[in-house]
Protein backbone atom coordinates (compact mmCIF):
# COMPACT_ATOMS: atom_id res chain seq x y z
CA UNK A 1 0.00 0.00 0.00
CA UNK A 2 1.42 3.34 -1.04
CA UNK A 3 1.20 6.52 0.96
CA UNK A 4 1.90 10.11 -0.12
CA UNK A 5 4.48 10.50 2.65
CA UNK A 6 6.40 7.29 1.92
CA UNK A 7 10.15 8.08 2.05
CA UNK A 8 12.15 8.01 -1.18
CA UNK A 9 15.72 8.79 -2.25
CA UNK A 10 15.81 11.44 -4.99
CA UNK A 11 19.35 12.80 -5.03
CA UNK A 12 22.84 11.25 -5.00
CA UNK A 13 26.33 12.64 -5.35
CA UNK A 14 29.89 11.62 -4.56
CA UNK A 15 33.17 13.48 -4.91
CA UNK A 16 35.74 12.46 -7.52
CA UNK A 17 38.92 10.94 -6.11
CA UNK A 18 42.16 9.97 -7.80
CA UNK A 19 44.74 7.66 -6.21
CA UNK A 20 42.46 7.80 -3.19
CA UNK A 21 42.66 11.58 -2.83
CA UNK A 22 40.17 14.34 -3.56
CA UNK A 23 40.68 15.89 -6.99
CA UNK A 24 39.12 19.26 -6.09
CA UNK A 25 40.91 21.57 -3.69
CA UNK A 26 38.57 22.23 -0.77
CA UNK A 27 38.45 21.62 2.97
CA UNK A 28 36.67 18.60 4.40
CA UNK A 29 33.59 20.80 4.91
CA UNK A 30 34.04 22.19 1.42
CA UNK A 31 33.73 18.70 -0.01
CA UNK A 32 30.67 18.08 2.15
CA UNK A 33 29.11 21.24 0.73
CA UNK A 34 29.99 20.40 -2.88
CA UNK A 35 28.40 16.94 -2.75
CA UNK A 36 25.39 18.33 -0.84
CA UNK A 37 24.81 20.93 -3.56
CA UNK A 38 25.28 18.37 -6.34
CA UNK A 39 22.83 15.91 -4.74
CA UNK A 40 20.02 18.45 -4.25
CA UNK A 41 20.54 19.91 -7.73
CA UNK A 42 20.42 16.45 -9.31
CA UNK A 43 16.92 16.12 -7.85
CA UNK A 44 15.91 19.56 -9.10
CA UNK A 45 15.99 21.06 -5.61
CA UNK A 46 18.21 23.69 -3.99
CA UNK A 47 19.92 23.78 -0.61
CA UNK A 48 17.22 26.25 0.49
CA UNK A 49 14.67 23.42 0.18
CA UNK A 50 16.56 21.34 2.77
CA UNK A 51 14.91 21.33 6.21
CA UNK A 52 16.39 18.06 7.50
CA UNK A 53 20.15 17.69 7.93
CA UNK A 54 21.89 14.47 8.96
CA UNK A 55 25.61 13.90 9.18
CA UNK A 56 28.35 11.96 10.94
CA UNK A 57 32.10 12.24 10.57
CA UNK A 58 35.47 12.32 12.22
CA UNK A 59 36.48 15.87 11.27
CA UNK A 60 36.98 18.77 13.63
CA UNK A 61 37.21 16.82 16.89
CA UNK A 62 37.86 18.23 19.43
CA UNK A 63 36.26 21.42 18.12
CA UNK A 64 33.52 22.22 15.64
CA UNK A 65 33.03 18.57 14.69
CA UNK A 66 31.63 17.87 18.16
CA UNK A 67 28.45 19.59 16.99
CA UNK A 68 28.64 18.26 13.47
CA UNK A 69 25.16 19.10 12.16
CA UNK A 70 25.41 22.61 13.63
CA UNK A 71 28.76 23.29 11.99
CA UNK A 72 27.69 21.79 8.67
CA UNK A 73 24.39 23.73 8.67
CA UNK A 74 26.36 26.92 9.29
CA UNK A 75 28.79 26.14 6.45
CA UNK A 76 25.91 25.43 4.06
CA UNK A 77 24.07 28.60 5.13
CA UNK A 78 20.84 26.82 6.01
CA UNK A 79 18.62 26.62 9.12
CA UNK A 80 17.47 22.99 9.40
CA UNK A 81 14.50 22.23 11.64
CA UNK A 82 15.18 18.48 11.87
CA UNK A 83 18.71 17.22 12.49
CA UNK A 84 20.35 13.93 13.36
CA UNK A 85 24.03 13.56 14.21
CA UNK A 86 23.79 9.89 15.14
CA UNK A 87 27.29 8.49 15.02
CA UNK A 88 27.49 4.72 15.39
CA UNK A 89 30.54 4.44 13.11
CA UNK A 90 30.49 3.48 9.45
CA UNK A 91 26.87 2.34 9.61
CA UNK A 92 25.67 5.80 10.68
CA UNK A 93 24.31 6.67 7.24
CA UNK A 94 22.09 3.59 7.05
CA UNK A 95 20.69 4.71 10.43
CA UNK A 96 20.31 8.24 9.04
CA UNK A 97 18.18 6.91 6.17
CA UNK A 98 15.98 5.18 8.75
CA UNK A 99 15.69 8.27 10.92
CA UNK A 100 15.01 10.56 7.95
CA UNK A 101 12.36 8.11 6.72
CA UNK A 102 10.57 8.35 10.07
CA UNK A 103 10.81 12.15 10.12
CA UNK A 104 9.42 12.33 6.56
CA UNK A 105 6.52 10.01 7.36
CA UNK A 106 5.76 12.01 10.48
CA UNK A 107 5.72 15.29 8.54
CA UNK A 108 8.61 16.58 10.63
CA UNK A 109 10.62 17.45 7.52
CA UNK A 110 10.12 17.62 3.75
CA UNK A 111 13.61 17.37 2.29
CA UNK A 112 16.31 15.51 4.20
CA UNK A 113 19.98 15.78 3.27
CA UNK A 114 22.46 13.15 4.51
CA UNK A 115 26.12 14.14 4.09
CA UNK A 116 29.54 12.62 4.74
CA UNK A 117 33.04 13.88 4.04
CA UNK A 118 36.53 12.75 5.00
CA UNK A 119 39.97 13.87 3.84
CA UNK A 120 41.85 11.30 5.94
CA UNK A 121 44.08 10.22 3.05
CA UNK A 122 45.12 13.73 2.04
CA UNK A 123 45.74 14.68 5.67
CA UNK A 124 47.32 11.33 6.56
CA UNK A 125 45.14 11.68 9.63
CA UNK A 126 43.76 8.18 10.01
CA UNK A 127 44.65 7.25 13.52
CA UNK A 128 42.02 5.01 15.00
CA UNK A 129 44.82 3.39 17.00
CA UNK A 130 44.99 6.31 19.36
CA UNK A 131 41.82 5.56 21.26
CA UNK A 132 42.54 7.39 24.50
CA UNK A 133 42.93 5.03 27.41
CA UNK A 134 39.89 6.29 29.34
CA UNK A 135 36.68 4.64 30.58
CA UNK A 136 36.20 1.24 28.89
CA UNK A 137 39.29 1.80 26.72
CA UNK A 138 41.58 1.88 29.79
CA UNK A 139 41.12 -1.91 29.72
CA UNK A 140 42.03 -2.31 26.02
CA UNK A 141 44.32 0.42 24.67
CA UNK A 142 47.29 -0.35 26.97
CA UNK A 143 47.54 -3.92 25.63
CA UNK A 144 48.37 -2.73 22.13
CA UNK A 145 45.72 -4.40 20.01
CA UNK A 146 46.17 -2.91 16.52
CA UNK A 147 43.00 -0.93 15.86
CA UNK A 148 40.75 -1.42 14.17
CA UNK A 149 42.20 -4.51 12.47
CA UNK A 150 42.97 -6.45 15.68
CA UNK A 151 39.33 -6.78 16.73
CA UNK A 152 38.39 -8.09 13.29
CA UNK A 153 41.36 -10.47 13.40
CA UNK A 154 40.12 -11.83 16.74
CA UNK A 155 36.67 -12.36 15.23
CA UNK A 156 38.18 -14.10 12.19
CA UNK A 157 40.32 -16.33 14.42
CA UNK A 158 37.24 -17.34 16.40
CA UNK A 159 35.16 -17.95 13.26
CA UNK A 160 37.90 -20.17 11.84
CA UNK A 161 38.09 -22.05 15.15
CA UNK A 162 34.35 -22.62 15.50
CA UNK A 163 33.36 -23.20 11.88
CA UNK A 164 36.52 -24.12 10.00
CA UNK A 165 36.44 -21.15 7.64
CA UNK A 166 39.79 -20.42 6.02
CA UNK A 167 42.00 -17.59 4.79
CA UNK A 168 41.17 -18.79 1.26
CA UNK A 169 37.46 -18.18 1.96
CA UNK A 170 38.27 -14.61 3.01
CA UNK A 171 40.50 -14.09 -0.01
CA UNK A 172 37.60 -15.10 -2.30
CA UNK A 173 35.78 -11.99 -1.08
CA UNK A 174 38.71 -9.65 -1.78
CA UNK A 175 39.18 -11.11 -5.27
CA UNK A 176 35.48 -11.00 -6.22
CA UNK A 177 35.23 -7.42 -5.01
CA UNK A 178 38.27 -6.43 -7.08
CA UNK A 179 36.57 -7.84 -10.19
CA UNK A 180 33.67 -5.42 -9.60
CA UNK A 181 36.15 -2.57 -9.13
CA UNK A 182 37.63 -3.39 -12.53
CA UNK A 183 34.21 -2.57 -14.02
CA UNK A 184 34.00 0.76 -12.15
CA UNK A 185 36.12 3.57 -13.62
CA UNK A 186 35.87 5.49 -10.33
CA UNK A 187 37.34 2.67 -8.22
CA UNK A 188 40.78 3.25 -6.69
CA UNK A 189 42.29 -0.23 -7.12
CA UNK A 190 41.59 -1.84 -10.47
CA UNK A 191 44.65 -4.02 -11.11
CA UNK A 192 44.01 -7.78 -11.29
CA UNK A 193 44.05 -9.69 -8.01
CA UNK A 194 44.29 -13.43 -7.30
CA UNK A 195 43.64 -15.50 -4.20
CA UNK A 196 47.38 -16.19 -4.00
CA UNK A 197 48.07 -12.43 -4.07
CA UNK A 198 45.84 -12.00 -1.02
CA UNK A 199 47.33 -14.95 0.86
CA UNK A 200 50.90 -13.84 0.17
CA UNK A 201 50.33 -10.19 1.09
CA UNK A 202 51.87 -8.93 4.33
CA UNK A 203 50.39 -10.38 7.50
CA UNK A 204 49.08 -7.45 9.54
CA UNK A 205 47.24 -8.97 12.48
CA UNK A 206 46.85 -12.73 12.25
CA UNK A 207 44.94 -14.17 10.46
CA UNK A 208 44.26 -10.99 8.41
CA UNK A 209 46.60 -10.00 5.58
CA UNK A 210 47.06 -6.56 4.09
CA UNK A 211 44.68 -7.43 1.23
CA UNK A 212 41.98 -8.52 3.70
CA UNK A 213 41.87 -4.86 4.78
CA UNK A 214 39.99 -1.98 3.20
CA UNK A 215 41.65 0.94 1.48
CA UNK A 216 42.39 4.24 3.19
CA UNK A 217 41.10 7.04 0.96
CA UNK A 218 39.36 10.41 0.98
CA UNK A 219 35.69 10.51 0.06
CA UNK A 220 32.50 12.53 0.26
CA UNK A 221 28.93 11.60 -0.53
CA UNK A 222 25.41 12.93 -0.14
CA UNK A 223 21.89 11.55 -0.35
CA UNK A 224 18.65 13.54 -0.60
CA UNK A 225 15.37 12.07 0.62
CA UNK A 226 11.84 13.36 0.39
CA UNK A 227 8.28 12.04 0.25
CA UNK A 228 6.81 10.04 -2.64
CA UNK A 229 4.40 12.90 -3.29
CA UNK A 230 7.08 15.60 -3.47
CA UNK A 231 9.21 13.33 -5.66
CA UNK A 232 6.58 13.40 -8.43
CA UNK A 233 7.72 16.92 -9.42
CA UNK A 234 11.45 16.18 -9.23
CA UNK A 235 13.98 15.27 -11.91
CA UNK A 236 15.14 11.80 -10.83
CA UNK A 237 13.54 8.36 -10.61
CA UNK A 238 12.74 7.95 -6.91
CA UNK A 239 14.08 4.94 -5.02
CA UNK A 240 11.74 3.78 -2.26
CA UNK A 241 13.01 3.15 1.28
CA UNK A 242 10.97 0.06 2.14
CA UNK A 243 12.49 -1.11 5.39
CA UNK A 244 15.17 -0.38 7.95
CA UNK A 245 16.62 -1.64 11.21
CA UNK A 246 19.55 -0.93 13.49
CA UNK A 247 21.27 -2.30 16.61
CA UNK A 248 24.54 -2.15 18.50
CA UNK A 249 26.14 -4.30 21.16
CA UNK A 250 29.59 -3.09 22.30
CA UNK A 251 32.52 -0.74 21.73
CA UNK A 252 35.24 -2.54 23.69
CA UNK A 253 36.20 -5.71 21.80
CA UNK A 254 36.14 -7.81 24.98
CA UNK A 255 32.46 -6.86 25.33
CA UNK A 256 31.44 -8.32 21.95
CA UNK A 257 28.81 -10.89 22.98
CA UNK A 258 29.84 -13.51 20.40
CA UNK A 259 33.07 -13.09 18.46
CA UNK A 260 31.93 -15.38 15.64
CA UNK A 261 28.42 -13.98 15.15
CA UNK A 262 27.35 -10.48 14.21
CA UNK A 263 24.32 -9.94 16.42
CA UNK A 264 23.60 -6.32 15.37
CA UNK A 265 23.36 -7.39 11.72
CA UNK A 266 21.05 -10.25 12.63
CA UNK A 267 18.73 -7.93 14.54
CA UNK A 268 18.84 -5.04 12.06
CA UNK A 269 18.41 -7.32 9.07
CA UNK A 270 15.39 -9.13 10.51
CA UNK A 271 13.70 -5.83 11.40
CA UNK A 272 14.35 -4.27 7.99
CA UNK A 273 13.25 -7.27 5.92
CA UNK A 274 10.11 -7.75 7.97
CA UNK A 275 9.20 -4.07 7.58
CA UNK A 276 9.81 -4.23 3.83
CA UNK A 277 7.89 -7.50 3.52
CA UNK A 278 10.69 -9.12 1.53
CA UNK A 279 12.55 -12.41 1.81
CA UNK A 280 16.11 -13.26 0.80
CA UNK A 281 15.02 -14.46 -2.64
CA UNK A 282 13.54 -11.01 -3.38
CA UNK A 283 16.95 -9.30 -3.06
CA UNK A 284 18.64 -8.67 -6.42
CA UNK A 285 21.75 -6.82 -5.27
CA UNK A 286 23.53 -6.68 -1.93
CA UNK A 287 25.83 -3.92 -0.69
CA UNK A 288 27.44 -4.78 2.65
CA UNK A 289 30.20 -3.13 4.62
CA UNK A 290 33.62 -4.55 3.82
CA UNK A 291 36.06 -2.88 6.19
CA UNK A 292 37.74 -6.29 6.22
CA UNK A 293 36.96 -9.51 4.37
CA UNK A 294 35.78 -11.12 7.63
CA UNK A 295 33.20 -8.32 8.04
CA UNK A 296 31.49 -9.56 4.87
CA UNK A 297 31.52 -13.21 5.91
CA UNK A 298 30.00 -12.45 9.32
CA UNK A 299 27.44 -10.08 7.79
CA UNK A 300 26.18 -12.51 5.14
CA UNK A 301 25.68 -15.17 7.82
CA UNK A 302 23.99 -12.81 10.26
CA UNK A 303 21.65 -11.45 7.59
CA UNK A 304 20.59 -15.01 6.87
CA UNK A 305 21.82 -15.36 3.29
CA UNK A 306 23.43 -18.57 4.51
CA UNK A 307 23.54 -20.47 7.78
CA UNK A 308 25.83 -19.34 10.61
CA UNK A 309 29.22 -20.92 9.94
CA UNK A 310 28.57 -21.54 6.23
CA UNK A 311 29.77 -18.16 4.95
CA UNK A 312 33.02 -19.65 3.71
CA UNK A 313 31.21 -22.04 1.37
CA UNK A 314 28.75 -19.33 0.40
CA UNK A 315 31.44 -17.00 -1.02
CA UNK A 316 33.56 -19.79 -2.57
CA UNK A 317 33.95 -20.16 -6.32
CA UNK A 318 33.62 -16.39 -6.84
CA UNK A 319 29.86 -16.47 -6.24
CA UNK A 320 29.86 -12.75 -5.35
CA UNK A 321 31.87 -11.65 -8.42
CA UNK A 322 30.41 -10.14 -11.62
CA UNK A 323 28.41 -12.90 -13.34
CA UNK A 324 28.15 -14.87 -10.07
CA UNK A 325 24.92 -15.98 -8.43
CA UNK A 326 25.12 -13.33 -5.71
CA UNK A 327 26.01 -9.81 -6.95
CA UNK A 328 27.58 -7.99 -4.01
CA UNK A 329 29.59 -4.81 -3.44
CA UNK A 330 29.22 -3.91 -7.08
CA UNK A 331 31.26 -0.68 -7.01
CA UNK A 332 34.34 -2.51 -5.76
CA UNK A 333 33.56 -1.91 -2.10
CA UNK A 334 35.72 -0.54 0.66
CA UNK A 335 38.28 -3.16 -0.30
CA UNK A 336 38.92 -1.81 -3.81
CA UNK A 337 36.83 1.32 -4.60
CA UNK A 338 37.21 3.70 -1.65
CA UNK A 339 37.13 3.76 2.16
CA UNK A 340 37.24 7.18 3.77
CA UNK A 341 36.78 5.80 7.31
CA UNK A 342 32.98 5.66 7.48
CA UNK A 343 32.07 3.81 4.31
CA UNK A 344 28.31 3.27 4.77
CA UNK A 345 27.38 6.34 2.69
CA UNK A 346 28.81 4.72 -0.44
CA UNK A 347 26.89 1.46 0.05
CA UNK A 348 23.67 3.49 -0.18
CA UNK A 349 24.80 5.49 -3.20
CA UNK A 350 25.83 2.35 -5.11
CA UNK A 351 22.62 0.47 -4.26
CA UNK A 352 20.51 3.44 -5.39
CA UNK A 353 22.47 3.74 -8.65
CA UNK A 354 21.99 0.03 -9.30
CA UNK A 355 18.23 0.43 -8.82
CA UNK A 356 18.21 3.46 -11.12
CA UNK A 357 20.01 1.35 -13.72
CA UNK A 358 22.88 3.86 -13.94
CA UNK A 359 25.81 1.51 -13.39
CA UNK A 360 27.12 0.93 -16.93
CA UNK A 361 29.44 -2.09 -17.22
CA UNK A 362 28.75 -3.17 -13.66
CA UNK A 363 24.96 -2.87 -13.87
CA UNK A 364 23.18 -5.85 -12.33
CA UNK A 365 20.48 -6.81 -14.85
CA UNK A 366 16.96 -6.46 -13.55
CA UNK A 367 17.95 -5.02 -10.16
CA UNK A 368 14.68 -4.05 -8.46
CA UNK A 369 15.34 -4.65 -4.77
CA UNK A 370 18.58 -3.98 -2.91
CA UNK A 371 19.75 -4.74 0.60
CA UNK A 372 22.29 -2.36 2.18
CA UNK A 373 24.00 -3.18 5.45
CA UNK A 374 26.47 -0.95 7.25
CA UNK A 375 28.76 -1.99 10.09
CA UNK A 376 30.40 0.45 12.48
CA UNK A 377 32.97 0.52 15.26
CA UNK A 378 34.63 -2.86 15.74
CA UNK A 379 31.72 -5.04 14.58
CA UNK A 380 29.84 -2.87 17.10
CA UNK A 381 26.84 -1.51 15.25
CA UNK A 382 24.75 -2.58 12.30
CA UNK A 383 22.07 -0.87 10.25
CA UNK A 384 20.14 -2.34 7.33
CA UNK A 385 18.14 -0.56 4.64
CA UNK A 386 15.95 -2.21 1.99
CA UNK A 387 15.62 -0.13 -1.16
CA UNK A 388 13.29 -0.72 -4.10
CA UNK A 389 12.77 0.69 -7.55
CA UNK A 390 9.57 2.72 -7.12
CA UNK B 1 64.39 6.72 22.74
CA UNK B 2 61.24 4.69 23.04
CA UNK B 3 57.79 6.23 23.03
CA UNK B 4 55.86 5.70 26.23
CA UNK B 5 53.02 3.23 26.13
CA UNK B 6 49.50 4.38 26.95
CA UNK B 7 48.57 3.97 30.60
CA UNK B 8 45.04 3.58 31.93
CA UNK B 9 43.29 6.73 33.12
CA UNK B 10 42.02 5.27 36.39
CA UNK B 11 38.54 6.34 37.55
CA UNK B 12 36.25 5.62 40.50
CA UNK B 13 34.84 2.47 38.86
CA UNK B 14 38.25 0.99 38.14
CA UNK B 15 40.40 2.17 41.07
CA UNK B 16 39.94 -0.96 43.25
CA UNK B 17 40.78 -3.20 40.27
CA UNK B 18 44.03 -1.37 39.50
CA UNK B 19 44.92 -1.14 43.18
CA UNK B 20 44.54 -4.92 43.54
CA UNK B 21 46.64 -5.51 40.42
CA UNK B 22 49.38 -3.39 42.00
CA UNK B 23 49.22 -5.75 44.99
CA UNK B 24 49.31 -8.88 42.80
CA UNK B 25 45.60 -9.79 42.92
CA UNK B 26 42.99 -10.01 40.19
CA UNK B 27 39.90 -8.41 41.74
CA UNK B 28 36.77 -7.99 39.64
CA UNK B 29 33.18 -7.06 40.56
CA UNK B 30 30.80 -9.76 41.82
CA UNK B 31 27.05 -9.12 41.93
CA UNK B 32 25.35 -9.79 45.27
CA UNK B 33 22.00 -10.30 43.53
CA UNK B 34 22.58 -12.48 40.45
CA UNK B 35 25.86 -13.97 41.66
CA UNK B 36 27.72 -13.25 38.41
CA UNK B 37 31.09 -11.60 37.97
CA UNK B 38 31.61 -8.92 35.37
CA UNK B 39 34.47 -7.09 33.71
CA UNK B 40 35.25 -4.20 33.11
CA UNK B 41 34.18 -2.80 36.48
CA UNK B 42 30.93 -0.81 36.45
CA UNK B 43 28.66 0.87 39.00
CA UNK B 44 25.79 -1.47 38.10
CA UNK B 45 25.79 -5.14 37.10
CA UNK B 46 25.49 -5.49 33.29
CA UNK B 47 23.69 -8.83 33.76
CA UNK B 48 20.86 -7.87 36.15
CA UNK B 49 21.43 -4.10 36.67
CA UNK B 50 21.78 -4.42 40.43
CA UNK B 51 24.09 -1.99 42.23
CA UNK B 52 24.78 -4.53 44.97
CA UNK B 53 28.38 -5.15 43.89
CA UNK B 54 31.67 -5.89 45.60
CA UNK B 55 35.15 -6.62 44.35
CA UNK B 56 36.07 -10.30 44.57
CA UNK B 57 39.51 -11.86 44.23
CA UNK B 58 39.26 -14.41 41.41
CA UNK B 59 41.44 -17.37 40.48
CA UNK B 60 43.45 -15.67 37.75
CA UNK B 61 42.97 -18.79 35.63
CA UNK B 62 41.18 -18.97 32.32
CA UNK B 63 41.61 -19.77 28.67
CA UNK B 64 42.39 -18.01 25.43
CA UNK B 65 38.98 -17.24 23.90
CA UNK B 66 40.52 -15.66 20.83
CA UNK B 67 43.71 -13.78 19.96
CA UNK B 68 45.73 -12.13 17.27
CA UNK B 69 49.45 -12.02 16.66
CA UNK B 70 50.23 -8.37 15.96
CA UNK B 71 52.75 -8.34 13.11
CA UNK B 72 52.38 -4.56 12.87
CA UNK B 73 52.31 -2.57 16.11
CA UNK B 74 49.38 -0.54 17.40
CA UNK B 75 51.39 2.63 16.93
CA UNK B 76 55.08 3.40 17.58
CA UNK B 77 54.82 2.79 21.34
CA UNK B 78 54.42 -0.93 20.65
CA UNK B 79 56.98 -1.23 17.84
CA UNK B 80 59.60 -2.95 20.02
CA UNK B 81 57.12 -5.66 21.04
CA UNK B 82 56.35 -7.00 17.53
CA UNK B 83 55.34 -9.78 17.13
CA UNK B 84 53.14 -9.91 20.21
CA UNK B 85 49.98 -11.74 21.21
CA UNK B 86 46.91 -9.74 22.20
CA UNK B 87 44.17 -12.02 23.47
CA UNK B 88 40.72 -12.11 24.94
CA UNK B 89 41.01 -14.22 28.06
CA UNK B 90 37.88 -15.94 29.32
CA UNK B 91 38.28 -16.21 33.07
CA UNK B 92 37.13 -19.33 34.90
CA UNK B 93 34.57 -17.10 36.61
CA UNK B 94 33.02 -16.14 33.25
CA UNK B 95 33.98 -12.62 32.16
CA UNK B 96 36.33 -11.92 29.27
CA UNK B 97 39.13 -9.41 29.40
CA UNK B 98 41.65 -8.14 26.91
CA UNK B 99 45.27 -8.76 27.79
CA UNK B 100 48.57 -10.05 26.47
CA UNK B 101 49.73 -13.65 26.38
CA UNK B 102 53.41 -13.50 27.38
CA UNK B 103 55.33 -16.00 25.30
CA UNK B 104 58.55 -16.42 23.35
CA UNK B 105 56.63 -18.49 20.82
CA UNK B 106 53.54 -16.61 19.54
CA UNK B 107 52.79 -19.41 17.06
CA UNK B 108 52.19 -21.77 20.00
CA UNK B 109 49.22 -19.76 21.26
CA UNK B 110 45.93 -21.46 20.42
CA UNK B 111 42.28 -20.82 21.16
CA UNK B 112 41.39 -22.84 24.25
CA UNK B 113 44.92 -22.74 25.70
CA UNK B 114 44.85 -22.66 29.50
CA UNK B 115 46.38 -19.52 30.95
CA UNK B 116 47.13 -17.97 34.32
CA UNK B 117 47.56 -14.34 35.31
CA UNK B 118 51.01 -12.80 35.77
CA UNK B 119 51.48 -9.24 36.94
CA UNK B 120 53.75 -6.89 35.01
CA UNK B 121 54.66 -3.59 36.64
CA UNK B 122 54.62 -0.62 34.26
CA UNK B 123 54.94 2.31 36.70
CA UNK B 124 54.59 2.85 40.44
CA UNK B 125 50.84 3.37 39.90
CA UNK B 126 50.09 0.79 37.21
CA UNK B 127 50.60 -2.96 37.10
CA UNK B 128 49.06 -4.87 34.20
CA UNK B 129 47.54 -8.34 34.47
CA UNK B 130 49.12 -10.30 31.60
CA UNK B 131 48.64 -14.04 31.09
CA UNK B 132 50.95 -17.03 30.57
CA UNK B 133 50.12 -20.42 29.14
CA UNK B 134 50.18 -23.24 31.70
ZN1 LIG C 1 23.81 -8.99 38.72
Amino acid sequence: MKNARDPVIVGLADAPIEDGKFVTKASVLGHAALVAKAAVEEAGLTLDDVDGLLTAGMWGVPGPGQLATVTLGEYLGIMPTYVDGTNIGGSAFEAHVAHAAMALREGYCEVALIVYSSDQKSLRSRNLGGRPSVLSMQHETPYGMPTPVGGYAMAAQRHMHEYGSTSENLAEIAVATRKWAQLNPAATRRDPLTIDDVLSSTMISEPLHLLDCCLVTDGAGAIVMTTAERAKDLKTKPIAVKGYGEAHTHWAVAEMPDLARLLPAQKAGETAMKMAGVTHSDIDVVEVYDSFTITVLLTLEALGFCKIGEGGDFVSGQRTAPGGAFPMNTNGGGLSALHPGMYGMFLLIEASRQLRGDCGDRQVTGAETALVHGTGGTLSSGATVILQKD
Amino acid sequence: MSIEKPLPVIDHDSAPYWEAAREGRLDIPLCGDCGKHHFYPRAICPHCHSDNLKFDTVSGRGEVHTFTIARRPAGPAFADDVPYVVALIELEEGPRMMSRVQTDDPEAVKIGAKVEVTFVKATDEVTFPYFKMI
